[in-house]
């Protein structure tokens, strides 16, 4: 039975409560790192770590935060695995930190965290919100690399381009030396069009993919608005949560 | 004197906080419904970005940087801010009860608002001076005024559109700002071209 329970509370951050295109949370690392794939990939992956820490922290804490002291402790905490996981990019995988930028210190702010943080880990046992966190974190990469192999194919004519900046951590020459494939562009027939990696391009491909997930997905309407997840919804909008 | 003129034209026009770089995203799709309350909003922000700055580049460049401990950058910037916020609400409170009452909700959402932390992760980054961290905190401020009146705006409009229906909601909130953020796309070059 326990065994069950924690593959449900995995799986139910990757489709159904995916935080991106379901819960709508994340979306400024979302929009901004996705002009790649690998660099989408690359933040996922730092998310899913510090999801995972901060949600058993928060959880083997539950007990001890003072009620009304919950959210900064919940920040403190966040704030501090994501110094430790900046650090780790920033020895081993060095390329990344340079192209994800000030979106690294960034996960401190990330909705998603502070929103898994509130809604489950302060109240659910260690190992479910180990499981939570991990299959948040999945669904959180997962999205990104989606809306991250639209934009790059499309935008730059490449997939995986400076994939040795991720494999790196391998060795030398991982894969024997793959580095992404040209599609688009140079001897092809198709050009590829620069909107895409661009601003604008980015806010395109995240409304059409949040209206294809939920065309797919079981209920039909897309989300209305960013708000109705964010854990912080009640201070913004005091006349709608009153209501 | 120019070094001002340019920043301020970058972060509102070419290097614009929401619609160019994605800081605030949040609040800009959640709280552009309204004009008013988009007013609001960016006010309240503009004023914590300038102060998040006016304490956070003092605090790095005399305490963290003399003794080696910018790896807690992150954690004392976001604690910074959101004593700053407590403090600001309670002085506003006692002091100026009208601007409270006009910004005083907007307050404790801006303590993870990214495009806070941003610029004052940012300012530090690119090694910029006290009044160029200031300035490029208020221009940041400003450029986020200026989407959200532009965004609340369109989407005042779009309330009344027929839309498709899987398109309804935050899809078509999406293409909108796609447009916005295209329209903005047209003023790249003005910034390093104004003075030539």
């Amino acid at each position: 039975m326990a065994k069950t329970a924690l593959s449900k509370e995995f799986s139910k951050g990757i489709l159904r409560e995916n935080p991106v295109l379901r819960l709508v949370l994340g979306t400024c690392p979302t929009l901004a790192v996705t002009s790649s794939a690998v660099n989408a990939l690359g933040m996922g992956i730092a998310v899913l770590l510090v999801l995972i820490c901060a949600n058993v922290t928060v959880s083997a804490l539950r007990k001890i935060i003072p009620d009304k002291l919950r959210i900064p402790a919940y920040i403190v905490v966040i704030a501090s695995f994501t110094s430790v996981v900046q650090m780790l990019v920033k020895a081993f995988v060095p390329a990344l930190d340079v192209a994800l930028g000030v979106f690294l210190p960034l996960i401190t702010v990330n909705c998603i965290l502070l929103g898994r943080a509130e809604a489950f880990a302060g109240q659910n046992p260690v190992l479910a919100s180990a499981a939570d966190g991990a299959g948040m974190g999945v669904g959180f990469t997962a999205a990104l690399l989606c809306m991250g192999t639209v934009r790059e194919i499309l935008g730059a004519g490449t997939f995986l381009s400076g994939a040795q900046s991720l494999l790196g951590v391998f060795g030398e020459n991982t894969l024997g030396g793959f580095n992404g494939w040209t599609l688009l562009g140079e001897g092809n027939y198709l050009a590829p069009i620069a909107f895409f990696i661009m601003a604008p391009g980015g806010l395109l491909v995240f409304g059409l993919l949040i209206a294809l997930s939920s065309k797919i997905g079981r209920d039909k309407a897309p989300p209305s608005s960013v708000c109705g997840n964010c854990p912080m919804a009640a201070t913004c909008h005091p006349e709608e949560a009153s209501a | 004197m120019k070094i001002f003129i340019t920043i301020l034209i970058t972060g509102i026009l070419t290097q614009n906080f929401v619609l160019a770089r994605f800081l605030g995203i949040c609040p800009f799709l959640g709280v552009s419904k309204k004009v008013g309350t988009a007013a609001g909003m960016s006010v309240a922000v503009i004023f914590v970005m300038v102060l998040a700055t006016a304490a956070t580049w003092p605090i790095n460049a005399y305490l963290l940087v003399p003794r080696g401990l910018e790896y807690l950058q992150t954690v004392v910037f976001i604690l910074v801010i959101a004593g700053l916020v407590q403090l600001l609400e309670v002085v506003l409170k006692r002091f100026l009860p009208p601007l409270y009452d006009a910004l005083g909700i907007y307050l404790p959402l801006i303590t993870t608002n990214c495009a806070v932390l941003g610029v004052v992760l940012l300012n530090i980054q690119n090694q910029l001076d006290y009044p160029q961290a200031l300035a490029t905190s208020l221009a940041g401020g400003l450029g986020f005024l200026v989407a959200m009146i532009l965004f609340a705006g369109v989407r005042e409009r779009l309330e009344s559109a027929e839309i498709p229906k899987s398109l309804k909601g935050l899809p078509a909130t999406l293409a909108a700002a796609s447009l916005v953020s295209m329209s903005f796309l047209g003023f790249a070059g003005i910034a390093e071209n104004i003075f030539n």
